[in-house]
């Protein structure tokens, strides 16, 4: 995982915080604020994929600020990977590409998981 | 009578050749349906130790047509007798023939003498499965360990088969324990 990475969110399909993980010691975020973020994210994806005027909903796919970035990834089916970094990161979505490619091996092909 | 089943053509499935046997399964197909068999099991049992007993009969079925697949593939070899000979074609050709690899190492046991272990560091069927923590010791492996179990039976070779997790100090690995029924034993003493 790159320095610069700062947490990693997976959202289910209905808006719910499956996953935390944080990678950097200061600016932790409480878990309360991380599902309210999540949820949040996960509403506002939704609402700004019906905006676009013309071509298919796509929704949020980056949010670029002074002091972060966060980077999304929706897979077909819904789960929403989603990245917080400093801003200079780039490649975040091949990245979690890569995350989503080990997600559905160790996750979906563990009889243990509970979805 | 019963007559074998017939296709359409006419050919009953006893004529039929048996396939050449070099094709393989994709990991993540068979890790799909052994993950759905491990949690058809979970709903129907009440302890780790009856998911394991249902996994390895689930496991001996296999074994006992995989000996006798293997056996008729490999034209030209004489069947084993010996212990040390049937777990060293075990760990070799139908390690080979299910896994594509032969298994990490054989050992028989220092304290007692119809103890024999097959060592197998990460076996292919645990590749994507995490053990929660109140699930304790269980090992999925107890498949394969009712597949040698099923092997051992229809070689003649009657025993006992367990899988067990190894704790080292960095990593876990899986043994296949096998104990020998008393008669095994004798009959090994007298051949010498």
């Amino acid at each position: 995982m790159p320095q610069r990475c700062n947490t990693l969110f997976i959202v289910n399909k209905a808006g719910g915080l499956i996953y935390t993980r944080h990678f950097s010691k200061e600016n932790q975020l409480n878990v309360n604020d991380c599902l309210r973020l999540a949820s949040t994210f996960h509403s506002m994806h939704a609402i700004a994929g019906r905006l676009t005027p013309a071509g298919a909903p796509s929704g949020i796919e980056t949010v670029e600020a002074d002091t972060f970035r966060l980077q999304c990834f929706q897979t077909p089916t819904g789960i929403k990977f989603i990245m917080l970094a400093e801003p200079m990161v780039s490649n975040l979505d091949n990245l979690l590409r890569q995350i989503y490619s080990l997600y559905s091996d160790f996750v979906l092909k563990n009889p243990f998981y509970v979805s | 009578l019963e007559m074998a089943a017939t296709n359409q053509k006419g050919k009953a499935i006893v004529d039929r050749p048996v396939p050449r046997g070099k094709s393989e399964v994709s990991l993540s197909a068979f890790c799909f349906l052994f993950s759905e068999m491990v949690q058809y099991y979970q709903t129907r049992v009440n302890t780790t130790q009856e998911l394991e007993k249902k996994l390895a009969g689930a496991g001996y079925g296999v074994g006992v047509r995989m000996l006798e697949l293997v056996c008729f593939r490999e034209k030209g070899s004489k069947r084993e007798t010996r212990i040390v000979g049937m777990l060293s074609y075990i760990k070799d050709h139908i390690w080979k023939a299910m896994f594509g690899k032969a298994a990490d190492a054989l050992e028989r046991s220092t304290e007692r003498e119809d103890e024999y272990m097959i060592h197998e560091k990460e076996p292919l069927v645990n590749t994507y499965v995490s053990v929660p923590k109140d699930f304790g010791h269980l090992n999925c492996a107890s498949f394969v360990a009712g597949a040698v179990h099923g092997i051992l039976d229809s070689a003649d070779f009657p025993a006992r088969v367990t899988a067990h997790t190894v704790q080292f100090t960095n990593e876990t690995r899986t043994t296949i324990l096998v104990k020998f029924s008393q008669e095994v034993m004798e009959r090994e003493r007298r051949l010498g």
